[in-house]
């Protein structure tokens, strides 16, 4: 199985607002209102701790789910978010990326 | 209801500034003959004082952070400022006259991310916009400036403030708009001056002009809609904010001063002596400004229109009452609807040529619209600085 790294785009605003987040791509103005668990994982997202790595200790530690769903959840969250351009994801650790790369890519970095 | 609705919502209850407007600078290379700004420099804030007043926003929950004055790019710390507020990951949008724009900058801009750049264009014909910004050639420079910005894939909103000088080139503008890829939007505001000085509002567009802008369908979209007599406000309405002005917004000067919004100049603390989130959350002003419903407002809350006034607080303030009517809005509710204000009737400036204004509302019960020809209204007067 192959490992999935995630890192926040730098194309993106994003603040915390309550329990949720609120992200906005500066690339087309798509508006996100990610849930506490998503929020969670976008927090996350440092370019450097493998997906797998970020469900297994801040989602099943904190919340009631069970490994297997909560990554296969997080996996499809991720997609759907890269997708964007918003987070990007790769099978190698992510420097610092910058908001040029994501918007010509707009999704899954190789 | 929209999520952007929802997030303001939300932001409103949890007491989160999500908006805050802040002038760089209020000098600029313009002098717009409408400005409500004092341009000389009394001591702006610091590029220091800004890179530490944008965090504390961050803490305190912003997320739309417009830049403007003024002119903000003449500052020359301008682009550090922008890099900044974008590391922070602000939705920055910057408000310009877009002179000093040109196909660098404009790439610069995009590549720092800023979401959308506001320009003002008041005609399409340079002899009129040039006569309002008091600055030959700056309708060319501000339109080669709108084409970098698109080029580079900038989102670009013009708007267009409406006055007595440029009324008849509201078209024109709308149409460059369209060719130029950018929005268009049109406001007849024009705001007293934030030192108190009132003489800017000779230039607002007579209240009679102010009909046929409500029923322009290229403005307004759908004319019967928009201009149809208001429904009886019911508890809702009553139990709404007056505007997200010191809920979920607000606005700081370059000089620190923190207002619940531009328009509402309430000095209501200064972020050079103390935090932002100090001010935001203990300070008197805002506090009585957040304790406000409509139903607290002694004129408007047994107006017609209070459920869908554009009454503005603050310039309620300007004209001596945060709790008070906005006369200029007064005008545009009764001018789009014919329906005459609570406000107007009780200063006696609506009269029926057939009675007192009492048995002529007698005769339009239920909001019914009064009409153009029924009513004649006089100007409001304005009150003194």
């Amino acid at each position: 199985m192959s490992t999935t790294y995630i890192a926040r785009s730098s194309a993106v605003a994003a603040r915390r607002l309550g329990d949720e987040m609120v992200v906005i791509s500066a690339l087309d103005s798509t508006l996100f209102s990610l849930s506490e668990v998503a929020a969670v994982i976008w927090e996350a997202a440092d370019g450097r701790t493998p997906l797998e790595q970020i469900v297994r200790e801040r989602v099943c530690s904190r919340y009631e789910v069970d490994h297997p769903t909560a990554l296969r959840d997080a996996e499809e969250f991720v997609r759907a978010l890269a997708a964007h351009g918003i987070l990007l994801a790769s099978e190698q650790p992510i420097e610092a990326p910058p908001a040029r790369a994501a918007a010509s890519a707009g999704g899954m970095q190789p | 209801m929209t999520l952007m609705a929802e997030l303001i919502q939300k932001a409103c209850a949890l007491g989160v500034p999500m908006a805050a407007h802040v002038d760089l600078t209020w000098r600029c290379n313009e002098r717009c003959e409408h400005c409500y700004l004092e341009h000389d420099d009394k001591g702006e804030m610091s590029y220091e004082e800004l890179a530490a007043l944008f965090p504390q926003l961050a803490d305190a929950g912003t997320l739309f952070l417009t830049l403007s004055g003024g002119e903000p790019m003449i500052r020359r710390d301008f682009w550090d400022l922008v890099a900044r507020a974008r590391a922070l990951q602000f939705n920055v949008k910057i408000k310009t006259n877009a002179v000093l724009i040109r196909e660098a900058e404009a790439r610069r801009l995009r590549e720092l991310g800023v979401e959308q750049m506001q320009i003002s264009v008041y005609s399409h014909r340079a002899e009129v916009h040039d006569a309002v910004t008091k600055l030959p050639g700056s309708l060319a420079r501000t339109l080669r400036g709108i084409r970098a910005l698109r080029a580079a894939g900038l989102k670009v909103a013009m708007s267009n403030v409406m006055m007595r000088s440029n009324l008849g080139d509201r078209k024109g503008v709308a149409a460059m708009a369209r060719d130029l890829g950018a929005t268009y939007s049109a406001d007849p505001t024009v705001t007293p001056m934030i030192n108190g000085d009132r003489s800017v509002l000779d230039l607002r567009i007579p209240g009679s002009e102010l009909a046929a802008l409500f029923h322009d369908k290229e403005l307004v979209g759908d004319p019967d809609s928009v201009c149809a007599p208001p429904p009886p406000p019911g508890d809702d309405e009553r139990n709404a904010l007056p505007c997200s002005a010191g809920h979920s917004a607000c606005y700081i000067s370059p000089y620190g001063d923190v207002y619940p919004c531009i328009q509402f100049p309430l000095p209501s603390g200064n972020v050079r002596r103390q935090k932002f989130l100090e001010i935001w959350r203990h300070s008197p002003e805002l506090r009585e400004v957040r304790s406000i419903r409509m139903r607290d407002l002694p004129v408007c809350s047994s107006c017609a229109h209070l459920g869908t006034c554009t009454r503005c607080p603050g310039l309620a303030w300007t004209e001596g009452s945060m709790r008070g009517p906005s006369s200029a809005d007064c005008e545009k509710s009764f001018y789009r609807t014919g329906v005459p204000s609570a406000n107007m009737l009780a200063r006696g400036l609506v009269t029926f040529p057939s009675g007192t204004a009492d048995t002529a509302l007698a005769a339009f019960p239920a909001g019914g619209r009064a009409g153009f020809g029924l009513v004649q209204i006089a100007p409001l007067p304005r009150p003194a600085a």
